[in-house]
C-alpha cells in the first residue's frame, strides 16, 4: 500500500476522559485507504521534549465524511502537545503504515474483538469494516475502571459489547480473560489490541480452544517504515520490524 | 543554474546528500515519499559477513533533540546482500554505498572484497565506530594504531572508493583521521553516534537493553561540526560531515567547516523526504548567494 506524508487540517479535538482524547483530521481531498490495524505517525510540533513522531493506530475511518479519527490517551509531552491541537490546525501526518488485522480470507463467521484500555481505538475500524463485511462482531474489553472504557456507545452501534474492569466500576469485575462470556459462546478468531500482559493471556485463550488470534503490538518505535529498525519483536523467524511486518501479527508466529 | 556536482576521492556525486547508513533502509523503504534518485548517494544500512539480530528491543530512546540507538547491525549478512538487496539497490537511480562492518579485521576484509566484486557499488563506508557492538565496532576507531591497521587491511583488499566513518567518542578525531588517510582512505565520514545513556527514573532501570547507546538527531550538531572543521584542517582528502542535519542551512554550515559532502541521518525519521529538500535548499542558498557551484562552498568559512 503506497504511504503518504499529508499536511491535514483538525476538523475537532474532543476530549472524552480525564487522560483521553478523539483527534478528528480531514483533508481537502479523498484521504489515502487504509485498513484496521494500520497506522499513522503524528508529528508532534512545539514540544522542547519530544523529538520523533508518535505511532497512533486509525480508530475509525469514516470514508463519507473524509475523517480520520484517532482515539489518543495522554501519556507525555508528546500525547499532551497532540491534546492541544485546536480545529483548523495543522497536522503532519504519514499513513497509512504496518500490515492491519486480516480477517477477509480466514472464514471468519464468529469474531470476538478484545481491547483493553486505549487499546480498543483499532477495534472500531475493524468492527466497522467486518459489520460491512456482513460480519457481526463481538467486543470485549478490560479497563482498570469505567472510566478508562471509552466511546462505549459507538462500538455498541457495532455489535454486542461486554466489558470487566478490576474495580468492578463497570461489566464484570476482574480480567478479560475472566468474563463470563468466554465460557457461554463460542468464539471463531480473536482479534486483540491492549496492554502486552492481557493479550497474551488473550493469545493463551486463543491457544487453548484452538482458534486463531492476531494481535496489535506496540514498541518504541522512530521511523515507522522499517528503515531504522528500533521496533523489533523476536519471533519464531527472528527479529522483525513492529512498524512493517506488524503491528498486528498472528500469534503463532510471536514467542508467546 | 548552479551545479551542485562534488567528488569524493574518484566518485562523482551530483551532488554533496547523501543518506546515512542504518537510517534510510536500502532506500527503497522512502520511494513512496520521494525521488530517490535525486540524491547524490544511499547509504545502506551496514552490512556484516554473517547475519546479525542485533540488540535485544527496547533499542531507542527519545531525548531531548535527538535519539538514543542501540541497534547493534541487525542485518542478514553479506550473502544475503549480494543475492536480495544488491539487485534493489543497484536500481535506485543513484550510487549506492554500502557501510561495512564487522568485528574482526577479517570480518571487514571479507565483506570489502565481497563489494568489490559488486560493479553497481562504487564506494564502501567503512564503520570502525559502532558504539552498539561488544566486538570489535567502535574499538577499531578509538585508538590510531588499531584504525590504521583494519584500514590498511581493508585497502590491499579494495579497489574503489574507501570512505571511513569515524567515531567522536575519542580525545582527538584528527589523529583517527590521519591515522586512516595515512593507511590509504580516500575520505572520512563523522560523526557516528555520541556514546549516551537514557534513565527510566520510575522504573530505576536503563531505557535501552544494552545500557548504553549511540547518540544521534540536532542535539549533536555542534559537536559534529566542531569536529568537521577540526578534521577537514588536518587531513587533505575529502570529509563527510554527519550530525543532526535537518535542513539545507545545517547542510550548508557542515560544507562551510569544510565538508565535501554531507549524509543525513535521524532527520529522515521525522522528515522522509528532508534530503530531497535539502537539495533543493541548497541550489536556492547558492543562487541567493551568487555561487555558481557547491565546491565553491567547501571550507569557505570565514574565520
Amino acid at each position: 500500500m503506497k504511504k503518504y506524508q499529508l499536511d491535514l487540517c483538525v476538523r475537532d479535538n474532543i476530549h472524552i476522559a480525564e487522560d483521553a482524547f478523539m483527534l478528528e483530521v480531514t483533508h481537502s481531498e479523498p484521504l489515502p485507504e487504509s485498513e484496521p490495524g494500520q497506522f499513522a505517525e503524528l508529528l508532534v510540533e512545539g514540544s522542547n521534549k519530544t523529538f520523533l513522531r508518535r505511532p497512533i493506530s486509525i480508530h475509525d475511518y469514516d470514508r463519507d465524511g473524509n475523517i480520520i479519527r484517532f482515539l489518543i490517551r495522554r501519556v507525555g509531552p508528546g500525547t499532551e502537545k497532540l491534546s492541544e491541537l485546536k480545529s483548523s490546525d495543522t497536522l503532519n501526518v504519514i499513513l497509512p503504515l504496518g500490515n492491519g488485522f486480516v480477517f477477509r480470507n480466514q472464514s471468519v463467521q464468529r469474531p470476538l474483538l478484545v481491547g483493553g484500555g486505549v487499546g480498543i481505538a483499532p477495534l472500531l475500524f475493524l468492527g466497522r469494516e467486518m459489520k460491512a463485511c456482513g460480519i457481526e462482531p463481538t467486543f470485549l474489553f478490560g479497563g482498570r475502571e469505567k472510566c478508562n472504557l471509552l466511546r462505549m456507545g459507538e462500538y455498541s452501534n457495532l455489535g454486542r459489547v461486554f466489558a470487566t474492569t478490576e474495580d468492578g466500576s463497570f461489566g464484570q469485575k476482574g480480567f478479560v480473560t475472566d468474563h463470563s462470556l468466554l465460557e457461554e459462546e463460542q468464539f471463531d478468531y480473536i482479534f486483540s489490541c491492549g496492554p502486552t500482559p492481557m493479550m497474551k493471556a488473550v493469545a493463551g485463550f486463543a491457544s487453548e480452544h484452538g482458534i486463531g488470534c492476531q494481535v496489535s503490538l506496540e514498541h518504541r518505535m522512530a521511523c515507522g517504515i522499517g528503515a531504522c529498525l528500533c521496533c523489533v519483536e523476536e519471533t519464531k523467524s527472528g527479529n522483525v520490524c513492529v512498524c512493517k511486518d506488524g503491528p498486528v501479527f498472528t500469534t503463532d508466529k510471536l514467542l508467546w | 543554474m548552479v551545479s551542485l556536482e562534488t567528488s569524493i576521492g574518484s566518485l562523482k556525486l551530483a551532488n554533496p546528500v547523501l543518506t546515512a547508513s542504518g537510517t534510510f533502509g536500502y532506500g527503497t523503504e522512502y520511494s513512496d515519499f520521494m525521488d530517490v534518485s535525486k540524491l547524490g548517494a544511499v547509504i545502506v544500512k551496514g552490512t556484516t559477513i554473517k547475519p546479525r539480530e542485533g540488540n535485544p528491543y527496547p533499542r531507542m530512546a527519545e531525548t531531548p533533540s535527538g535519539m538514543l540507538n542501540a541497534v547493534g547491525l541487525q542485518n542478514k549478512g553479506a550473502d544475503y546482500f549480494v543475492k536480495n538487496i544488491y539487485p534493489v539497490v543497484c536500481k535506485l537511480g543513484c550510487p549506492a554505498i554500502v557501510n561495512v562492518s564487522g568485528s574482526t579485521i577479517e570480518d571487514y576484509v571479507a565483506v570489502a572484497e565481497v563489494m568489490d566484486s559488486l560493479d553497481g557499488i562504487p564506494a564502501i563506508e567503512l564503520n570502525i565506530s559502532c558504539p552498539n557492538v561488544r566486538q570489535g565496532g567502535m574499538a577499531f576507531g578509538v585508538n590510531p594504531c588499531s584504525a590504521e591497521e583494519v584500514v590498511s587491511a581493508v585497502r590491499k583488499a579494495y579497489h574503489k572508493t574507501l570512505i571511513v566513518k569515524l567515531s567522536p567518542n575519542v580525545t582527538d578525531i584528527t589523529e583517527i583521521a590521519r591515522a586512516a588517510e595515512s593507511a590509504g582512505a580516500d575520505a572520512v565520514s563523522l560523526i557516528n553516534t555520541l556514546l549516551g545513556m537514557a534513565v527510566d527514573a520510575e522504573r530505576r532501570r536503563p531505557v535501552l537493553s544494552t545500557v548504553t547507546g549511540g547518540l544521534s538527531g540536532p542535539a549533536v550538531k555542534p559537536v559534529a561540526l566542531r569536529m568537521v572543521w577540526q578534521t577537514a584542517k588536518a587531513v587533505s582528502i575529502p570529509v563527510i560531515g554527519i550530525g543532526g542535519i535537518c535542513s539545507a542551512t545545517d547542510a550548508i554550515e557542515f560544507m562551510l567547516a569544510g565538508a565535501s559532502a554531507v549524509e543525513i541521518g535521524t532527520a529522515n525519521f521525522i522528515d522522509p523526504s528532508v534530503s530531497a529538500k535539502v537539495i533543493d535548499g541548497m541550489q536556492a542558498y547558492l543562487s541567493r548567494h551568487g555561487f555558481n557551484s557547491v565546491k565553491e562552498i567547501i571550507g569557505a568559512l570565514e574565520v
